[in-house]
Formats: structure tokens, C-alpha cells, sequence
């Protein structure tokens, strides 16, 4: 480009050359390392004292760790946390919406369900599906103003498991209409004056524009209810569920036991949480393609940047070095 | 002869007790490029977003091509439309924001594809061919698959017209189209616009590009306090305002 010599030869130019990149030594942080050796050592101590706590048996928790029974109880906290959590989410979905309709009538319905499913314990819900039979022996389903009903036993309909799917399912789709609320709300209203101008019907303004763009403050606090629910899903022990809780429990009833197998399930929902918090990055990643100019770097890279590259900097663009073209300062130094 | 493309007579609007439109008489040949000026807050965003009934007018009558915006009369009587009725006129008018409004979870080429789908029912086939014709008219057909984020304000700008103009619109609004653009990146978005009102687009332009006014202008109104206080060919308007207000208004911009 530059084969004018006119316009190398005049020296009030500088863009032509390009200095070498700094290369400093870094600030040192003796503070980092002080306290990473005060944090390992206090985590040692810990671990030493309950590993070698005298009335604690590892040997009995090793035992129990992948016993059948509590195998079986593992897959039944998980089938409760994934299902409640499915009727969380499509029915926090629907509620949401209905809270920001613009029909009185329906956003009355949603605000008052979720007054009521929030204000009570999920505790109290779960137990008060698991001894409707009480109350209601019988139900009727029936299509109104014909003679076709169905009558029913309550207790061989609404079995324990059901009721604590209604229980915890239906309280968490309180807390979800709030959070998708949030998250529609959180879209510019921009978004929808442009889909609307578009000649978009509502329906398809929420389902195609808004919810999608809602979605990135809604999964996170979504991440955050599912580890929760993981966790919640064992009150459903009340319903007699034979979850994780409770057939840790069972077994300790036996053995006497207590803090070995409570210790072996709290392993097993530690382990199902990380699992989520992975799968919920990866989620996050992919709901903000589009929304940051970068995607954040995965775990893997991470690690990889931390073996191979430790003292690089980050790898942000406009600061890698670029090739310096020196040709055309030749006849100029 | 047609029938005006949009036709005001005494528009009013408000919001609550502030009265925004305070009597609008306009009318809109079409092929014609009206240009609407005025200080902010003088009404004339709030005009134009009543004419695909973003906005809806509290008394006067308002039509487009010839059909009352967002109501029908029969039998001396005015009916509200219903909602699906109102996004089929809205469908059949293009608008163009300040803030751009490109849907950002979308690339250039999916913005311009959604409304034509899904609105119109059209195949994937032909909105994907006139997507990319479209994109390859305001300059960017080497953008097709960016997102909006990843483009510069006079892009986005010019993505957002292709957008409106996918949906093969008999009359396109601007809202202020290069306010929210870097001086250096105003003219292509100015030429974009130029081109379609060559090729003999209805357009209701609200500005503060006196030059674009003057040179693609028909026809000029200057508002302020939701009354048009000065109406003509831009050259009239501009060259020799009538109006203490309007030549006030003027000396500030020009």
C-alpha cells in the first residue's frame, strides 16, 4: 500500500511504526499464595477430623454407597426432581403470561394461585395431597351436563408418589411464574413494538421474541430451583416415597447408623448437583449466543489455559500481537 | 384518482390529562415522501406510531389506504378491530425504529425471515431468496448470518429496513432512522432511503435531516405542541418559514 515514498519519507507519521510489544514483569501477589496455603491447610485439618472422627464407620458408609436399595432411591429423587420440576416450568410458563395479561380475570387467576402456593409450606402441601383420601374418599370426574362420571377410590388414584408430584410440583410453579415473569419483563419493550409493527400476533410476539430473548434471565435462577428441588424432593419422605431420604432412613431404622447413611445420601445429592451446575453453564452458554460478543470460555478450556498457558495473557482480541510489517521502513531507519 | 395513501383529519391523542396531538390534518399521496420536523416532544413520533396503531387516537379520523386504522364503521357506528385484524393492517406497513429493534437472538438474515414466515406463511424457500436480495440492496449481503450485536448502528439500521421491507409493505414509517447513529455512519442508512423513495415507496420519514428533507422530500411539516404549525415543499419550509416558530426551530438545526 505504502509504495509512495512520499508518504514514508515524511516523519511526523508515526502509525508506521510499530513498537515491540511491552513486555513487563508482572506484579507478584505474595498474598495470593498466603492465602491459598492458610486455605488448604484449614481444609486438611477439617478433612482429617472427620475422616478420622471415632464414631464415625467409613467402612459402613463404603458399604452403603451403592447398595440397591439406595440406588433405587437415587433414581426416585431424581424421576420427583425431574417431573416436578417439568410441571414447574410449563405450568410457571403459563402462569407467568397470565399474570401479564391484559384480561382481568386471567391475571386475578394467576396472581392468586401464586399467593397460595407460595404462602404455604411445601411440607404441608405434599402431606395434604398424600391425606386427601381423608377428606375426599371418592372423586367424580364427569362431563358436565351429561351422565358420563367416572367415580373413583382417592387413595388408589392419587398414590404417595402422585401426591408429592402434585405437592412439590405445583408449589414450584409458583415460584417459576415469578421468575419467568421477571425475565419477560426484563425484555426491552422495543423487542415487541418492532414485532408488533411487524404485524406479530401477541402469542407469537411472546413465544418467538420475547421468551427466547427472557430466556437468559430465566435459566439461571431455573438452575438454582432444580439443585433446590433435588434437594426439597426428599420431604416427600412425609408421603412415605421411597426417595433417597427416605430409604436412608429405613435402612438406619434398622442398623442404628444414623450419620453413615445420612452421610452416603448427602454424597449422592452432591454428586446430582454438580452434575446439574455443569449441565446449567453449558445452558447459559448457549441461550447467550448472540447477546455477548464472546462466549465464556468452557471448563475444559479453562483447564486447558491453566496447564498450557498459565502466564499468558487472556486471550482477548485487539491485544494479540500482530505480525509487525517492517518492509516498508527500510530506506526510513 | 387513489385514494390517500394515510389521510388525518383532526387527529387527537392523549395520555391521560397531556394532550400529545392536539388536531392533525395531513394527507399522504402515495409514492409520496413526507417529512414530519420538529422539536422532541412535539408529537410527531407519537403521530406516526398511530398510523399502524401502535398508538391509538383518542378522537378524529385516521385511515390508510383508505380503510379507518385499528377500527370499521358500519351503519354510522365505529367497531373496534379485533387483534387479528389489526395485525393484518400492521403487516401491510413497514416501520423502522430509532433504536433499531433488531431481534438479537436472531442473525441479519433470520431478522428479515421471521415476519414473512410466520405472519405471511410464506416459504422458507422464497423469504430466504428475498432475504438475501434484500440484504444485498442495503449493502450487507456479506452479513447475512451475523448477529446484531456483531454489526455497527448504521448496519443494524440498514438491517431493520430490509427487515420492514421483506414483508412487501405499501407504506414505511421511520421514526428518527439515524438519531441513534454516529455522524459517519448516517449516510448509508440516508441512502438506503433515497433508493426506495426512487423507486416510488410511500414514506412518512420523522427527521432531523434538514438536507434529506429538503433533497427526497415531496412534502414538509413542521410540528410543535402537537399542532402542525407549518406545512409545504420542504424548499418552501426550509428557505422561507412563515412561522415565528418555525423559523426559530429552524436557525437552531440548520
Amino acid at each position: 500500500m505504502t509504495t509512495g515514498q512520499g508518504t514514508i519519507s515524511d516523519p511526523t507519521i508515526p502509525a508506521a511504526r510499530r513498537p515491540d510489544a511491552i513486555k513487563a514483569i508482572p506484579v507478584r501477589h505474595p498474598w495470593r499464595w498466603v492465602a491459598a496455603v492458610v486455605v488448604l491447610a484449614f481444609a486438611a485439618a477439617v478433612i482429617y477430623t472427620f475422616a478420622t472422627a471415632p464414631g464415625l464407620q467409613w467402612s459402613v458408609v463404603g458399604q452403603f454407597q451403592f447398595y440397591p436399595e439406595i440406588l433405587q432411591g437415587v433414581l426416585v429423587t431424581l424421576e420427583l426432581t425431574v417431573i416436578a420440576m417439568v410441571i414447574g416450568v410449563v405450568l410457571g410458563v403459563i402462569l407467568a403470561v397470565m399474570r401479564l395479561s391484559v384480561n382481568p380475570v386471567v391475571s386475578s387467576v394467576s396472581w392468586f394461585y401464586i399467593w397460595f402456593f407460595r404462602g404455604t409450606p411445601v411440607l404441608v402441601q405434599i402431606f395434604f395431597w398424600f391425606q386427601i383420601g381423608s377428606i375426599l374418599p371418592f372423586l367424580h370426574f364427569g362431563i358436565p351436563f351429561t351422565h358420563l362420571v367416572w367415580v373413583g377410590q382417592t387413595n388408589k388414584i392419587i398414590t404417595p408418589f402422585l401426591a408429592a408430584i402434585l405437592g412439590l410440583g405445583l408449589n414450584e410453579a409458583a415460584y417459576m411464574a415469578e421468575i419467568v415473569r421477571a425475565g419477560i419483563i426484563s425484555v426491552d419493550t422495543g423487542q415487541t413494538e418492532a414485532a408488533q409493527a411487524l404485524g406479530m400476533a401477541r402469542v407469537l410476539v411472546m413465544r418467538r421474541i420475547v421468551l427466547p430473548q427472557a430466556m437468559r434471565v430465566i435459566i439461571p435462577p431455573t438452575g438454582n430451583e432444580t439443585i433446590s428441588m433435588l434437594k426439597t424432593s426428599s420431604l416427600a419422605y412425609i408421603a412415605t416415597v421411597g426417595e433417597l431420604f427416605f430409604i436412608q432412613k429405613e435402612i438406619s431404622n434398622f442398623n442404628y447408623d444414623i450419620i453413615e447413611l445420612v452421610t452416603v445420601a448427602s454424597i449422592w445429592y452432591l454428586a446430582m448437583t454438580s452434575v446439574l451446575t455443569f449441565g446449567q453453564f453449558y445452558l447459559e452458554r448457549y441461550f447467550a449466543r448472540g447477546a455477548s460478543r464472546q462466549l465464556p470460555p468452557t471448563p475444559l478450556q479453562r483447564f486447558r489455559r491453566l496447564l498450557f498457558h498459565f502466564h499468558d495473557p487472556p486471550p482477548t482480541g485487539p491485544f494479540e500481537p500482530l505480525p509487525i510489517d517492517t518492509t516498508h521502513l527500510a530506506g526510513h531507519v | 384518482m387513489a385514494p390517500p395513501m394515510v389521510l388525518a383529519e383532526s387527529v387527537y391523542k392523549c395520555y391521560g390529562r397531556l394532550e400529545v396531538l392536539r388536531g392533525i390534518d395531513l394527507t399522504v399521496a402515495p409514492r409520496e415522501v413526507l417529512c414530519i420536523v420538529g422539536p422532541s416532544g412535539s408529537g410527531k413520533s407519537t403521530f406516526l406510531r398511530c398510523i399502524n396503531h401502535l398508538e391509538k387516537i383518542d378522537a378524529g379520523r385516521l385511515s390508510v389506504d383508505g380503510q379507518l386504522v385499528g377500527y370499521r364503521e358500519r351503519g354510522g357506528k365505529i367497531y373496534e378491530l379485533p387483534d387479528r385484524e389489526v395485525c393484518r393492517k400492521r403487516a401491510e406497513i413497514g416501520m423502522v425504529f430509532q433504536r433499531f429493534n433488531l431481534f438479537p437472538h436472531m442473525t441479519a438474515l433470520e431478522n428479515i425471515m421471521e415476519a414473512p414466515m410466520r405472519v405471511k406463511g410464506e416459504t422458507q424457500k422464497v423469504v430466504e431468496e428475498r432475504g438475501r436480495a434484500l440484504l444485498d440492496r442495503v449493502g450487507l449481503a456479506d452479513k447475512v448470518d451475523v448477529y446484531p450485536n456483531h454489526l455497527s448502528g448504521g448496519q443494524q439500521q440498514r438491517v431493520a429496513i430490509a427487515r420492514a421491507l421483506a414483508m412487501q409493505p405499501k407504506l414505511m414509517l421511520f421514526d428518527e432512522p439515524t438519531s441513534a447513529l454516529d455522524p459517519e455512519l448516517v449516510g448509508e442508512v440516508l441512502d438506503v432511503m433515497r433508493g426506495l423513495a426512487q423507486d416510488g415507496m410511500t414514506m412518512v420519514v420523522v427527521t432531523h435531516e434538514m438536507g434529506f428533507a429538503r433533497e427526497v422530500g415531496d412534502s414538509l411539516v413542521f410540528m410543535d405542541g402537537g399542532v402542525i404549525v407549518e406545512a409545504g415543499t420542504p424548499r418552501e419550509v426550509l428557505a422561507n418559514p412563515q412561522h415565528e416558530r418555525t423559523r426559530s426551530f429552524l436557525s437552531k438545526v440548520l
